[in-house]
């Protein structure tokens, strides 16, 4: 394969039904799978001689909570033979359970503990799905968008208990978000406003 | 009479000096053969990433600063080049030119660090007292050009922060000039030394087909004898303009790996005389008002020229609907960033992909049926920041 277009055309043929959605931006092919097939096309693409994308680079998440379907899940693999490069993705809901890749690519271990435990994505057959980078007990998923920045709890070390405690965020000043967005767009003055109510009428 | 026999843990770490950070390791004995590593990770976790979603793109720059902090201009690359190719902006060539010598001058910073080290964790006290003092004139030169020693925050989007100040082009070559020795008197200590031999020879084998399982990068994967670096093989700013070589081991043990860093430091060397023989003299960031900030000079004249220095430091630049994956070549492998902007002056998600961590998890594929002793050897030569391990 040489060029990114015969790559989609070739992923497009081999696997017709299995892909939604793909097309080409900066220099890489982007496509959209089903929830079902993931090992499927996973396992096309790492063994297939035109393709041979033999490294998973990484793998992570991202939460729209607005949408119907929460999570995205994002897989990049990279081929070194045909130098390319290629993002797959699907839509999943929030309880739903998606098949682990480590018995393809071992390194995907500790990258699906990372979505675990920064989005709390559950996997199936994956042998050690604990937190990774988050406190021993923590709760949580710290990169969901309605897990506040400055979180729940402090830690702190309690010399009455002789131990290090959690307690309740305390904060002296609260972390403030100021909107600067809106005047950018400059002042709509009185008369435009008229117009577009004249037009609408 | 049979004597039952139990398998020793061992906590190594976090607060152990060889575990080259906060790593916890737990080890798993059987007598001095070690069984099984499971590294804990996240006890330098920041939240980086939602910080990150937080701020606008050029409050995120200095986040990236904190990941490898032995190496950070390498990172803000990725960032910069990932803003630029959402926005279609074009870097001037010298600031193209600046944005390589640094990067490269990161790269020798985090090999001196890690060779040194690394020698330090087998027995070597000296190399450490010798490369140590390298690093603080390469410092130097990073204060020179952004202001601090560490953590410099200057990449932008469309260049860099500010010029070179006079006389640090010819500083920098005449460090170019003088350091070659000093790699010299390194590999005098260490290349032919017996302990040191005897320490990482065939320690810590990776084959070429694992080091592709494990999602290995950078010198981890060249140590194996796969030809890959990014600044080749997807050059970007103007590593297609340079001629270098690309270092590649035989065995893929820790020996290897240190020879290729070694190799790698010369090479660097060599890119950093070529970019500061082809810079000229020109803008040093792009022209675009809407995303650069105005020079100081105009602020006291001109009124557009203070309503976009207003907007830019308080708003920030907007920047339109996309997703990108963009990587670099980091001293440690490849350092990627998985951008998704929504239109707003924030990121939507900002993935960091950090080299060190799918290195570190194949900790225990390593060190399986290795002594205890050669923990460190291994730990040291997957060349481990805890900055970006974590993020």
């Amino acid at each position: 394969m040489n060029t990114l277009i015969e790559l989609e055309k070739k992923i497009n043929s081999e696997l017709t039904t299995k892909i939604d959605q793909s097309k080409i931006l900066h220099n890489q092919l982007y496509i959209d799978i089903n929830k079902e097939d993931l090992i499927d096309v996973i396992l096309f693409l790492k063994t297939n001689k035109d393709t041979k994308f033999r490294q998973l680079i990484d793998i992570t998440a991202v939460d729209y909570p607005e949408e119907l379907q929460r999570f995205k899940m994002i897989y990049l693999l990279l081929s070194h033979e045909f130098n390319q490069r290629i993002i797959l993705s699907y839509y999943i809901n929030e309880n739903e359970v998606i098949n682990s890749l480590t018995s393809i690519f071992p390194s995907a271990n500790w990258m699906e503990r990372e979505v675990f435990d920064m989005y709390g994505v559950n996997f199936k057959d994956h042998p050690d799905l604990r937190r990774i980078l988050t406190d021993y007990g923590f709760e949580g998923h710290p990169l969901r968008k309605d897990f506040p920045l400055t979180g729940h709890t402090e830690v702190r070390y309690s010399e009455e208990q002789k131990k290090v405690i959690n307690e309740t965020v305390k904060l002296e000043q609260n972390y403030r978000n100021f909107d600067y967005e809106s005047p950018w767009e400059g002042t709509r003055y009185i008369k435009e406003l008229t117009e577009d109510n004249d037009k609408k009428n | 009479m049979t004597k039952k026999i139990k398998n020793l843990n061992l906590n190594f770490g976090p607060q152990h000096p060889a575990a080259h950070g906060v790593l916890r390791l737990i080890l798993e004995l059987d007598g001095e053969v070690v069984e099984k590593a499971d590294p804990h990770i996240g006890l330098l976790h920041r939240g980086t990433e939602k910080l990150i979603e937080n701020k606008t793109y050029m409050q995120a720059v200095p986040y990236f600063d904190r990941l490898d902090y032995v190496a950070p201009m390498n990172q803000e690359h990725a960032f910069a080049l990932a803003i630029e190719k959402i926005l279609k902006i074009e870097v001037p060539l010298r600031a193209q030119y600046i944005r390589v010598i640094f990067c490269e001058i990161g790269r020798i910073l985090s090999h001196i660090l890690n060779v040194t080290t690394q020698a330090l964790d087998v027995g070597a006290l000296t190399p450490s007292l010798w490369g140590f003092e390298e690093r603080e004139t390469l410092m130097t030169f990073y204060e020179r050009a952004s202001g601090s020693r560490l953590h410099a925050n200057y990449f932008r989007a469309g260049g860099v922060h500010q010029d070179l100040p006079a006389g640090l082009e010819d500083d920098i070559l005449k460090f170019c000039d003088s350091f070659p020795k000093i790699i010299n008197d390194l590999e005098n200590l260490l290349t032919d030394n017996r302990i040191f031999k005897q320490r990482n020879v065939d320690i810590g084998i990776v084959t070429k087909s694992d080091a592709l399982d494990y999602s290995f990068t950078g010198v981890m994967i060249r140590g194996s004898g796969v030809p890959w670096d990014l600044r080749k093989s997807q050059p970007y700013d103007c590593y297609d303009q340079l001629d270098f070589k690309i270092p590649v081991g035989k065995n893929g043990d820790c020996y290897d790996r240190y020879l290729c860093r070694i190799e790698e430091m010369k090479e660097s060397i060599s890119i950093i005389k070529q970019c500061l023989s082809k810079m000229e003299k020109g803008p040093i960031k792009s022209q675009d008002g809407k995303i650069t900030p105005p020079p100081k000079k105009e602020l006291k004249q001109s009124m557009e020229a203070l309503i976009h220095h207003f907007k830019l430091f308080t708003e920030g630049y907007r920047v339109p609907k996309d997703e990108i994956y963009t990587a670099v070549e980091a001293p440690k492998g490849e350092f990627g960033v998985y951008l998704i902007s929504d239109g707003s002056s924030k990121p939507y998600k900002c993935k960091i992909r950090a080299p060190g961590f799918s290195h570190l998890q194949s900790m225990d594929y390593l060190i399986k049926g290795h002594m205890l002793a050669d923990v460190p050897a291994v730990l040291g030569s997957l060349d481990i920041v805890f900055g970006e391990v974590d993020r």
